[in-house]
């Protein structure tokens, strides 16, 4: 082959991340700051009925200082997590059937898009009834809360896979397992990954709700206990500790998707 | 020269809501061993069915076809293919890609590499061979779809348009590539396209189609000699071939008067 003066396109930037970007870090932290600002002119005169922020402040070393906060989070967090991790690993599988198999698509779409319509809140009445008041009822309101949003991100994946790349294995000798495993699970993974955020987005919506309802821990539990006792800064430690986590654990999934996803062409 | 692939008397339909129609009407050629044909024609001649058909990825409706004798049953890799889009595996390096086909059939890893090595070093893209695709342009990319196929060792290399995304420079690097590396291993070639320039520059052959329903219009042979260069290119010899070809393809005759 002649030597030809043809440049690669990008890869002068290909597998470098791009300088961090200070100046919308500072835009951030400036507009928290000011968020604070405004919420502590608008309560320290008391027209509004809300804490200020050092009472929340207070209230969180309180509550953090005796363990209960911690006792909260875990509580919730394990209910979060047990719910999303089988409904994720349950979803994945019945996703790719569905997008590999006609007849496994044709036998479940019908469950899965009559349930889609229902939200998973409107399950707990039931299953508290069937399942009883402790962990299970959570857990599964959870598991389907996460399951429902992950198995239509799973098989929309497997369905939109490139015709050509699978004639392309073909041709190149794989069978329809090594298309499977080598070219289906590849290419449908970054669906797969949109599918799992959702999933853990929805798990979280889940947990408070359902904790609202019935519950004897978790934060869910402790808003609802402040809530009886007029007791608004606990409230806010509540609030405050679940958007924190939720944000925590969509990062990581997203730092996940990233590493995962190096060889897609971004726009 | 034996024949390599033979089409005999190949039909395919295509049934659309109801109505069907021929894409492919009784469709005969041989291609000879080592041979370098191309087939142009305009679109809905069937070029693309004709080829998807000898690739195993498409049934014949009538007819057969046959790879040394035996009837084509479904894709193999003894038959590669490279196709318009290029359809690397976009989560794999270069060397990755070209290493696919040998790992399906088990080579070993050190085998793999030596075998891809190679063949990334016949495309020139030796200093890519870890880059991801979507690092590399079109033209690079179709050089490791190239090799990728190479790499199995085929005995006959199906093209479908495999050039017919890139910019007009790039086009007639990638042609001269082809060559050289078709020169160097050699292998039965059939190539698709629309451009009457590339079906005479590589050809031994060019099969003219026509359109509804898709049917053989005309075989033209190009007596040029290989390896075709820039002079050959812009020679009388060339451009009366080119002419040639040119009338065949976009002079037919109306359906209604082609043998039915």
């Amino acid at each position: 082959m002649n030597s030809v003066a043809e440049k690669p396109r990008a890869a002068s930037s290909a597998g470098r991340p791009a300088a961090f970007d200070y100046g919308s870090l500072a835009l951030n932290i400036a507009g928290v700051i000011a968020g604070i600002a405004i919420w502590w002119a608008l309560t320290a005169s008391g027209a509004v009925g809300l804490p200020r922020p050092p009472d929340v402040l207070t209230r969180f070393i309180e509550l953090a200082g005796n363990g209960q906060l911690l006792r909260d989070t875990a509580a919730s967090l394990a209910r979060v997590l047990a719910g999303f991790l089988l409904g994720v690993l349950l979803a994945i599988p019945v996703g790719f059937a569905m997008g590999w198999y006609k007849v496994a698509r044709a036998l479940v779409e019908p469950y899965l898009q009559f349930f889609r319509m229902i939200p998973p809140l409107a399950i707990i009445p039931l299953a508290i009834v069937t399942m009883g008041i402790e962990e299970t009822p959570k857990i599964f309101v959870i598991f389907l809360a996460s399951f429902l949003a992950s198995v239509v991100a799973t098989y929309q994946g497997v369905i939109s896979v490139d015709r050509t790349m699978i004639n392309a294995a073909r041709v190149l000798g794989a069978g329809d397992f090594t298309i499977f495993r080598r070219v289906v699970v590849p290419a449908s993974t970054p669906f797969i990954l949109v599918g799992v955020r959702i999933g853990l987005g929805s798990a979280w919506a889940t947990v408070v709700a359902a904790e609202l309802i019935a519950a004897q821990s978790g934060l869910g539990y402790r808003m609802q206990q402040a809530q009886l006792y007029y007791d608004l800064p606990t409230i806010f430690v509540s609030l405050f500790a679940i958007g924190i986590l939720g944000l925590a654990m969509d990062r990581a999934l997203q730092a996940i998707e990233r590493r995962l996803t190096i060889w897609q062409e971004r726009i | 020269m034996t024949p390599k692939i033979v089409f005999d008397n190949v039909s395919r339909r295509f049934d659309l809501k109801g109505s069907s129609f021929l894409a492919l009407d009784r469709f005969s050629l041989d291609v000879g061993d080592g041979e370098f044909v191309t087939v142009v024609g305009p679109s809905g001649c069937g070029k693309s069915t004709a080829l998807n058909i000898a690739a195993g990825l498409l049934e014949a409706s009538d007819g057969r076809v046959t790879v040394d004798g035996r009837p084509v049953s479904g894709p193999g890799p003894e038959r590669g293919m490279i196709f318009q889009q290029y359809a690397l595996f976009p989560w794999l390096t270069v060397r990755d890609n070209v290493e696919f086909g040998l790992r399906i059939r088990g080579e070993p890893a050190a085998r793999r590499r030596e075998i891809a090595e190679r063949f990334i070093d016949l495309v020139g893209l030796s200093q890519f061979a870890d880059a991801l695709p979507k690092t590399l342009s079109g033209g690079m990319k179709q050089r490791c779809a190239i090799a990728r196929a190479y790499a199995v060792d085929p005995v006959i290399l199906l093209m479908d348009e495999p050039f017919g995304a890139l910019d007009a420079l790039t086009r007639v690097q990638l042609q001269d590539q082809l060559l050289e590396t078709w020169s160097r291993e050699r292998r039965t070639v059939m190539f698709i396209t629309h451009d009457v320039d590339e079906a005479v520059y590589l050809a031994n052959r060019v099969v003219v189609m026509a359109a509804r329903p898709g049917r053989l219009q005309e075989v033209i042979e190009v007596d040029l000699p290989y390896p075709r260069t820039e002079q050959i290119r812009l020679s009388p010899e060339f451009a009366a071939i080119r002419n040639r070809v040119w009338h065949a393809v976009y002079h037919q005759p109306p359906a209604a008067q082609a043998a039915r």
